[in-house]
């Protein structure tokens, strides 16, 4: 069974009454509904999606309401609300959505009432969201004057409740954003005669409310964690900093003193002597805070670990300080438990300077970080704070989040557009860099899509909202960002499989090395056995090694999300970068996907103009789609056009009207020679034109030939250089088309295509695209997302070439929201970058780890006598994860050669 | 070989032994999460060095809501990720950041911080 969209009955699959639109199909009940869908499909389908309700009132007294839902948390609660709605009276439809935790209802004013919907969801067990609002009115002297505005307020539809406290002046209301707002309440009150003005405005939801008094309107509940996030990361960074100086300042001393036979101090500071006893002991007395205060993170995060089993960088950091600080503390206290003096020797030092130099490298690698995630922090900065809507005929400013559906918005010259849209009025060129990475502003005329938060630049114009929060391209963008981000490219598994086993390993090692120096070493054995295990444990650096993949991907994808790539995976990513052949669908793809005027021949003395203006003329009446070509043609050369009178279609051949007093025939050969017109000379050109992939139509006026007008879907400007590229890349450049073998190699030959796929019915793409994979090939696909979804999903990756605002198209790995074939250039030279720097960061740090290691454990000693000290061990560790970081923002500057080349 | 390299000898062994054991033999019970109104699992999990619980046991195909509660400020934490069901979290310090996913097929899977050096694990069954 299957559900009519139309009229919304269950239909035995199949039916006979089908229609295929984008792609899929959709049957219907009867005749009249499949016309009916014929007739404006988008109404239909957009309906079948349920979409959200609108802001609207229509004709016949119903209304529409969207009222957020608070603590929803599965989808059976939504089946429960829509339950207990559906009772009521005068409810035409009730749609919980459990994503948007919404609730759309559309009733019948007369029947029902927005107090009753809400207590009915109540009922049902859940609370609706509200905002509230604080106002400040003035003017008010009498408690009646206080009853008067509640019961206005109250009785106003949208406005749950009102509540006025006198001494204050202060009113409380809580109300439905998308149905009332800011200056709607506000003219209501000043209507009677107080002054308003605004104290504060909240959200009904516990974990998000913001509890202070100040002007909020404009606020953004997701820019607010945000900021805090940023406030966080700052904090920590002066407390580590604060920690460094502070432990630096100590390690000065402690250093001089430790090794005064070395640094050659005076007389009275050598070993043996009183001195340096007590200063041996206040050193170890100093470095009690540095270790609890400027270390306490080790402790703190070694203990917490160690509790769940592991162990990190922290443990390791933790035990070295501790062991050396507790051996000093020993031979400074009881030196006479040591056999030979000489074992009674300090460490201090090593405390010291290795908590204040890994507190330096920690510091460092928060800045580096932040760097790293400012592409996303960048994305979620563009949205807009406020709309300019048109309501009851008045435009007035509004919050973002009060945009409904519907909405009509008014954008003024350098203002950004606040949601996604359709314009109605007007026309401007719009900067879209922002989203698609395309640095040329855009032209868009009335019925153009577009795209929030990007700038309008030269005229005004006002567009209907069609998508809002969590639906607009923008959101899309960023949730996308933020899933790529967090996924994990195959590499990765085997670094998490090593990083498992790390720390316990490096801790075995440190036991090792100590009880082979013991054993083994030379003498003073149990120093250099404790030197050893201390420096083993300092030197290892288990976050370089976790950091490396993850923080490139992050400045990887981030990048691709600036250029309008929007990379789903880390597993897209390691794919895209080792392909063997990409396949290119033709139409929409390689070319624009809509045909335009290419070619104007004349004969027999007709001008260009005439021709044109003529076939233009009586395509007016046809609604084909190469019609609408010869008519945008006509019109880019400003020529006027007539009304076309007695307009005949004849099916397989052409159309024929008069224009003008003449009688004019366009159409094919086959309709020439019906009506017994010479075409001369023009039957070679016209094969001419085929063979160049496009489509000649000959022109006769009142019985003489008067030439040939051609259309074609035009190449995009760039796809024949993006197709270069990717050769040049190595890779196997594919077409795939469904048009005839002749137009397509036509359109080969013209990009620089080598292999044609071509009479390939949609259906078969796939089969195509595993047909290459068959001959062992890791094939990309490029496509629509609409026509092409099974092809991209087959392929290795599918590249999904995004049209405006649709950016989340569930079978791509990859998705461009430029148009352009370079994207695809772009994707794959950037995931070769990011591969490349994750390579890089792993090599690096396996390297350093694997070198290090043993040479800390005195592996050169026997050979070389090259040791370690735990103090270069200390700065080594601290600087390679900075490095590894500092490393990853190298690929922010990643630049496409492309561009570069044609510069 | 002298008494006190006897003992720093078998001292060793025995501590090796012991680290192998703790760290990769032992294990640790995992938290069963109950689930509340409308088949929702919710939990509170304390991030601090460490995810407290680090194991948590849920029941595939109904909606989970782990609710992070970072108590320090170490970077290391900042965010919490989810890789196999492509959710990440950036933990405000000292609230509660809820991550929300519906499980579908059982199995175990992992989280962690950032960089990997904080590791928790999610038992579906």
């Amino acid at each position: 069974m299957v559900k009519d969209v139309v009229c919304g009955m269950e239909v035995n699959s199949p039916s006979p009454w089908q229609s295929i639109y984008q792609g899929k199909t959709f049957e219907f009940c009867s005749e009249n509904c499949k016309t009916k869908f014929d007739e404006n499909p988008e109404k239909y389908v957009a309906r079948h999606q349920d979409s959200p309700a609108t802001y609207q009132i229509t004709t016949n007294g119903i209304e529409k309401i969207q009222l957020p839902i608070v603590d929803m948390h599965c989808a059976s609660c939504a089946t429960t609300i829509e339950k207990e709605l559906r009772k009521l009276p005068g409810i035409k439809k009730a749609v919980v959505n459990g994503a948007t935790e919404n609730a759309y209802v559309e009733y019948e004013r007369s029947e029902v009432s927005v107090s009753k919907i809400i207590d009915s969801i109540k009922k049902s067990g859940y609370r609706t969201g509200y905002a509230k609002l604080r106002l400040h009115i003035s003017g008010m002297h009498c408690n009646s004057c206080v009853s008067q505005i509640e019961e206005e307020l109250e009785g106003t539809s949208g406005i749950l409740s009102a509540s006025i406290d006198l001494g204050t002046e202060a009113a409380l209301v809580k109300y439905i954003p998308s149905k009332v707002d800011y200056p709607a309440l506000k003219n209501i009150i000043e209507r009677m005669g107080y002054q308003v003005s605004e104290i504060s405005r909240e959200k009904d939801d516990a974990s998000k409310a913001p509890t202070n008094t100040v002007q909020v309107a404009t606020e953004r509940d997701n820019s607010e964690p945000i900021d805090e996030n940023e406030q966080a990361r700052n904090r920590e960074y002066k407390s580590l900093m604060w920690k460094f100086i502070f432990s630096a300042v100590i390690s000065i001393p402690v250093m001089i003193f430790s090794y005064p036979d070395f640094l050659g101090l005076p007389e009275q500071f050598q070993r043996g002597t009183d001195l340096l006893y007590w200063i041996w002991f206040s050193m170890g007395v100093i470095t009690l805070p540095v270790m609890f205060w400027a270390g306490s993170h080790f402790y703190t995060g070694a203990w917490a670990a160690f509790k769940n089993r592991s162990a990190n960088m922290h443990t390791l950091i933790a035990v070295g300080i501790t062991a050396a600080w507790l051996y000093s503390t020993i031979a400074v206290l009881f030196p006479e438990i040591f056999p030979t003096e000489s074992l009674a020797e300090v460490f201090y030092d090593v405390t010291a300077v290795v908590v204040a130099l890994v507190d330096l490298g920690l510091a460092l690698e928060i800045k580096a970080k932040g760097r790293s995630s400012e592409a996303i922090k960048k994305l979620m900065g563009l949205q807009a704070k406020t709309a300019r809507v048109v309501r009851n005929g008045k435009e007035i400013d509004i919050p973002v989040e009060e945009v409904v559906l519907d909405d009509i918005i008014v954008v003024r010259p350098g203002e950004k557009i606040p949601v996604d849209g359709e314009i109605v009025e007007g026309s401007s060129a719009i900067d879209e860099s922002m989203i698609t990475g395309e640095s040329i502003p855009v032209e868009k005329y009335a019925g153009d899509e577009v795209i929030g938060a990007t700038i309008n630049k030269t005229g005004s114009f006002k567009f209907k909202a069609t998508k809002i929060g969590k639906d607009t391209a923008l959101s899309q963008i960023v949730q996308m960002v933020e899933e790529a981000q967090s996924s994990k490219p195959p590499i990765q598994r085997v670094v998490d499989k090593v990083s498992g086993y790390f720390v316990p390993a490096v801790i075995i090692l440190a036991i090792a090395s100590f009880v082979v120096w013991y054993l083994i070493g030379p003498a003073p054995a149990l120093i250099y056995a404790l030197v050893v295990a201390v420096t083993v444990l300092i030197i290892a650096c288990p976050c370089a090694l976790g950091l490396a993949t993850p923080i490139s991907l992050m400045v990887g994808v981030g990048k691709g999300a600036e250029n309008g790539i929007l990379i789903r995976s880390g597993e897209a990513l390691e794919t895209a970068q080792k392909l063997d052949a990409i396949v290119l669908d033709k139409t929409g793809t390689i070319t624009e996907g809509k045909p335009s005027l290419t070619d104007i021949i004349t004969v027999n003395d007709f001008t260009e103009d005439q021709v044109l203006s003529w076939s233009a003329s009586v395509e007016r009446a046809s609604e084909h789609p190469l019609g609408e070509a010869i008519i945008r043609g006509a019109e880019d050369r400003s020529i006027t056009l007539s009304d076309p009178k007695n307009f005949n279609a004849i099916p397989g051949h052409g159309v024929e009207a008069e224009v003008d007093g003449h009688k004019v025939l366009l159409g094919n050969i086959k309709m020439m020679y019906e009506n017994q017109i010479d075409t001369g000379s023009l039957q070679d050109e016209s094969a001419t034109l085929a063979d160049d992939g496009k489509t000649p139509m000959f022109v006769a006026v009142d019985g003489k030939s008067a030439g040939i007008v051609a259309v074609a879907d035009t190449v995009k400007a760039d796809s024949k250089e993006a197709i270069a590229q990717l050769k040049k890349m190595g890779l196997e450049v594919v077409m795939i088309t469904g048009d005839n073998q002749r137009t397509a190699n036509a359109i080969a030959k013209q990009v620089g295509v080598d292999r044609v796929m071509a009479e390939v019915l949609p259906e078969d793409k796939a089969l195509n695209v595993q047909k290459l994979q068959n001959e062992g090939k890791r094939v990309a696909m490029v496509g629509d997302g609409i026509n092409d979804a099974p092809a991209l999903a087959q392929a290795d990756i599918g590249l999904a070439i995004g049209t405006g605002t649709d950016v989340a198209i569930e079978a791509s790995d990859i998705t461009l929201i430029k148009g352009s074939l370079k994207g695809v250039v772009l994707a794959i030279q950037l995931s070769k970058a990011t591969m490349r720097n994750i390579k890089q960061n792993l090599f690096g740090a396996f390297a350093y780890n694997t070198a290090g290691l043993p040479v800390a454990a005195g592996l050169l000693y026997p050979f070389f006598g090259i040791l370690l000290s735990p103090l270069i061990a200390a700065a080594a560790m601290a600087f390679s994860s900075v490095t590894v970081v500092t490393n990853a923002n190298r690929l922010r500057k990643f630049q496409p050669k492309f561009s570069k080349a044609n510069k | 070989m002298t008494l006190d390299e006897i003992f720093v000898l078998i001292g060793g062994i025995l501590l090796i032994a012991l680290v192998v054991w703790y760290f990769w033999f032992s294990s640790s019970e995992g938290t069963r999460v109950q689930s509340g109104t409308g088949g929702l699992q919710e939990a509170l999990i304390k991030v601090k060095g460490g995810y407290s619980p680090n194991i948590i046991v849920v029941e595939a195909g109904k909606p989970v809501r782990l609710n992070f509660l970072r108590e320090e400020t170490a970077a290391c934490s900042e965010q919490v990720i989810f890789p196999d069901f492509g959710k990440q979290a950036t933990l405000t310090p000292h609230k509660t950041i809820p991550v929300e996913f519906t499980p579908d097929a059982p199995g175990e899977y992992e989280f962690q911080c950032a960089m990997g050096m904080l590791q928790g694990k999610l038992i579906v069954e």
